[in-house]
C-alpha cells in the first residue's frame, strides 16, 4: 500500500536527491525527484504527492519556502518536510509558519526519518479513511450521488426534488437492483424530514405475523416471548419516513392494516387496545406490476390508489446503458479503496463486455461484479479476463440437458441448489442467482423452501 | 554468465568473504566469483563527517562491474553515509545489479565493546541478504525477524534472523527464477 503514497524529493544536489530517493524506494515508496522548484511544481501538478521533501536552500529561481508554497497551492493536502543543512530557529519558524509539516536537519538519523515518514502517513491514512467513511455516510443521501447521464433518470431526480418536502405517499417501481431505496433516501434526505428517522422495512423478508409486530410493535404479553412493550417501525419513524420495500408481497390482512394507517395515520400495536397516532411519510417500493396484481385480485385496489399518489418508475440498467461506464468506474474507485486494493480502472475491451451485458440484476449486479473482479484482479487494471465469466459462452451450459419439468420447478431446483452451495446463506445465494435478497425471500415463501435462519 | 561477484573495497577481513560466500550460496544458487579488491575512491571521503559517501563507492562499483555479472556485491570496512542520513549499514540499487555493505558499524568495537567474531558474522550475513534482496526488488518487510526488515540501529540488525521470511523468500525465489538464476 506504500505505493499509494508517492513521495517527492526536491534538491538541487543530485546526489542528495537520488540517495534519499533510493533509500525511500527500498522502503517500498514510489519516489520522484526534482532538481528545482519549477520542476517540482510541474511534477506536483500531475502527481498527488503525499509527502514532499524540499531543500530550504536552492540557488536561482525558487527557494525551499517558495517551492513549498507553490506546491501547496496545487496540492494543499501534501505534507511538506523542509530539509536544511543547519538548524536555525528563524528558518524553522518561517517554514512552519508557511505551512511546512516538519523541519529536519541533514544529516539525520535513519530512524528519525523513517519514523517521521510513517507518522505522517499514519495520519494521512486516518484522514483518507475518514473522508471515505464520510462519503459513505452521505453518499446515499444526496441527489448528485445518483450517478447518471440518462435523460429519464434526470427527470426522476428532478421529480424527487419537487416532491421531497410533501407528505404524499410515493410508490417506486423498478426491477431488483435498480436503486429504489437510493431514490427513497434521496426523497427523504432532500426534504424537510431529513433530520428525522428514515426507517427501512423489507416486507418480503418476514412472515405475516412477524411483519405485523415489526411494523406496528406489540404490547407486553401479546404473544409468547413478548415480555415487554415494543415500538414498531411506524412509531420509530414518527416525524420521518418509512420505506416499505417489496410492498407487493404483503398479505391481505396487512394490506388492510396498512390502508388504515394510510387513511388515518393511526394504528394499534399487536395485542394493544389504545390507538397510536403517528406522522409518517410512506414511500413504498415494488418490483411487481401492482396494477396487474390488483387485476388478479392479489392486491387491494384501494390500497394501490392510496400508495400510488406519486409514482416513480426506475428504468432497468439495460435501458440506460450510457450510465454503465460511469457507474462501473465509480464502483471501481469506491470498492478498491474500501478493499484497500489498488486498481487503476477498466480496460476499453472489458468496458465493452460490461456495456453489452444485459444486467438482469441491474446496478446491484454491476456493483457485485465489479467487487468480484477487483478481488480476483491480478494485473492492477480490470481487463477482459476479469469479466470473461459474464459472457454467455462461458457459462459452460452447453452439455446441460434441461429436465422436462414446469418452469416453476426449474426455478425451485435452482434456488435449492444455490442455497445448498452457499450453506443456507440467503445473501450469498441471492447474489449467485443474480436476484435481490428480498426477491429470493419471496420465492422461498412461494416454493415453501425452508432455509437456515 | 549468471555470477554473483564479490569485491572488497579497501581492507576487509578475509573471513568476512568466507561468511558471505557460505550464506549467499545457500540463498542464491549462483556461481560466486571474487573480483580483485578495489581502492576506496578518494573523492568519497567527507572530512567534515569523517565518513565515506556511499554514492561515490556505488558509482565506482557500477563502473568496474564485469558486464556479464548478474549482481556485484561490494564489501567495505569504512563508515558509509549519504548527504541526508548520518550513516548507512549498506546500500543497493533497487532492482539493479549493485549492492554495498559496510562492516564498520557491525563490529562490537564500534560501540566500545569487545569484538565478537560470531556476532560480526551474523550481522554481516543479515546485511548482505538485506542489500542483495533489494537488488532483486524486495522492499522492507514489516516482520522484524526477516532479513528484509529495516534496521535503523544495530539492535534492529540483531533482532533479525539470518534468513528471509516465507513471503520475502518466495518472492525472491520467483524473481530469481525469472532472471534465470536457477
Amino acid at each position: 500500500m506504500k505505493k499509494n503514497w508517492p513521495i517527492l524529493v526536491v534538491d538541487d544536489e543530485e546526489v542528495m536527491c537520488e540517495s534519499l530517493a533510493a533509500w525511500l524506494r527500498e522502503d517500498g515508496y514510489r519516489v520522484e525527484t526534482a532538481p528545482n522548484g519549477q520542476k517540482a511544481l510541474e511534477l506536483a501538478r500531475s502527481t498527488d504527492f503525499a509527502i514532499c521533501f524540499v531543500d530550504l536552500k536552492m540557488p536561482g529561481g525558487m527557494d525551499g519556502i517558495e517551492t513549498m508554497m507553490e506546491i501547496h497551492r496545487v496540492r494543499p493536502e501534501a505534507s511538506i518536510i523542509i530539509i536544511t543543512a543547519y538548524a536555525t530557529v528563524d528558518t524553522a519558524i518561517q517554514a512552519m509558519k508557511e505551512g511546512a509539516q516538519e523541519y529536519i536537519v541533514k544529516p539525520c538519523n535513519p530512524q528519525e526519518i523513517s519514523m517521521l515518514v510513517s507518522r505522517i502517513l499514519k495520519l494521512k491514512k486516518l484522514q483518507s479513511e475518514n473522508a471515505i467513511l464520510r462519503k459513505k455516510l452521505t453518499r446515499q443521501y444526496r441527489h448528485h450521488d445518483v450517478i447518471t447521464k440518462n435523460p429519464r433518470m434526470d427527470e426522476i431526480l428532478a421529480l424527487t426534488q419537487d416532491i421531497a418536502s410533501l407528505r404524499s405517499t410515493v410508490l417506486i417501481r423498478g426491477e431488483s437492483g435498480t436503486g429504489k431505496e437510493l431514490i427513497a433516501r434521496a426523497v427523504h434526505f432532500s426534504g424537510n424530514r431529513a433530520d428525522k428517522p428514515f426507517i427501512v422495512v423489507s416486507c418480503a423478508a418476514l412472515t405475516e405475523t412477524l411483519l405485523e409486530s415489526e411494523l406496528f410493535g406489540y404490547e407486553k404479553g401479546a404473544f409468547t416471548g413478548a415480555t415487554a412493550q415494543a415500538k414498531g417501525k411506524f412509531e420509530l419513524a414518527n416525524g420521518g419516513t418509512i420505506f416499505l420495500d417489496e410492498i407487493g408481497d404483503i398479505s391481505p390482512k396487512l394490506q388492510a392494516d396498512l390502508l388504515r394507517v394510510l387513511q388515518e395515520r393511526r394504528f394499534y400495536r399487536v395485542g394493544g387496545t389504545q390507538e397510536v397516532e403517528v406522522d409518517v411519510r410512506i414511500i413504498a417500493a415494488t418490483n411487481k406490476d401492482l396494477g396487474e396484481e390488483v387485476r388478479q385480485g392479489r392486491f387491494r385496489e384501494d390500497l394501490y390508489y392510496r400508495l400510488n399518489v406519486i409514482e416513480i418508475k426506475l428504468p432497468p440498467l439495460r435501458e440506460r446503458r450510457e450510465d454503465i461506464p460511469l457507474l462501473a468506474e465509480h464502483f471501481v474507485q469506491r470498492i478498491s479503496s474500501e478493499l484497500g486494493k489498488e486498481v487503476a480502472g477498466i480496460s476499453a475491451e472489458a468496458m465493452k463486455i460490461l456495456i453489452v451485458y444485459d444486467w438482469p440484476g441491474n446496478v446491484r449486479e454491476l456493483e457485485n461484479v465489479i467487487e468480484r473482479a477487483i478481488v480476483t484482479c491480478r494485473n492492477g487494471k480490470l481487463d477482459e479476463q476479469d469479466f470473461s465469466w459474464l459472457q454467455p459462452g462461458n457459462l459452460q451450459l452447453q452439455d446441460w440437458e434441461v429436465p422436462d419439468v414446469p418452469l416453476g420447478e426449474l426455478e425451485r431446483r435452482a434456488i435449492v441448489a444455490a442455497l445448498e452451495r452457499k450453506h443456507g446463506n440467503v445473501k450469498e445465494a441471492s447474489t449467485a442467482l443474480g436476484i435481490d435478497r428480498s426477491t429470493l425471500y419471496d420465492k422461498l415463501k412461494r416454493y415453501e423452501i425452508s432455509h437456515r435462519g | 554468465m549468471n555470477e554473483l561477484c564479490l569485491v572488497t573495497i579497501g581492507s576487509v577481513p578475509a573471513r568476512a568473504l568466507e561468511w558471505i560466500e557460505a550464506a549467499t550460496s545457500e540463498w542464491f544458487p549462483l556461481p560466486i566469483r571474487r573480483l580483485p579488491s578495489l581502492p576506496i575512491p578518494p573523492g568519497s571521503y567527507d572530512s567534515k563527517r569523517r565518513q565515506y559517501q556511499s554514492v561515490e563507492i556505488m558509482k565506482m562499483l557500477a563502473q568496474s562491474a564485469p558486464r556479464d555479472a548478474m549482481r556485484v556485491l561490494g564489501i567495505t570496512n569504512v563508515d558509509l553515509a549519504i548527504p541526508m542520513l548520518s550513516f548507512l549499514f549498506g546500500q543497493a540499487q533497487f532492482d539493479g545489479p549493485v549492492a554495498l555493505v559496510s562492516l564498520c558499524r557491525l563490529h562490537q568495537e564500534f560501540y566500545g565493546l569487545p569484538e565478537q567474531d560470531a556476532l560480526l558474522r551474523e550481522r554481516t550475513v543479515k546485511e548482505v541478504l538485506h542489500e542483495l534482496g533489494h537488488t532483486f526488488g524486495l522492499v522492507h518487510c514489516a516482520e522484524p525477524s526477516c532479513a528484509m526488515s529495516l534496521a535503523t540501529h544495530i539492535e534492529l540488525v540483531d533482532a533479525k534472523q539470518e534468513q528471509y521470511c516465507s513471503r520475502c523468500g518466495s518472492q525472491l525465489v520467483e524473481r530469481f527464477a525469472r532472471e534465470g538464476g536457477v
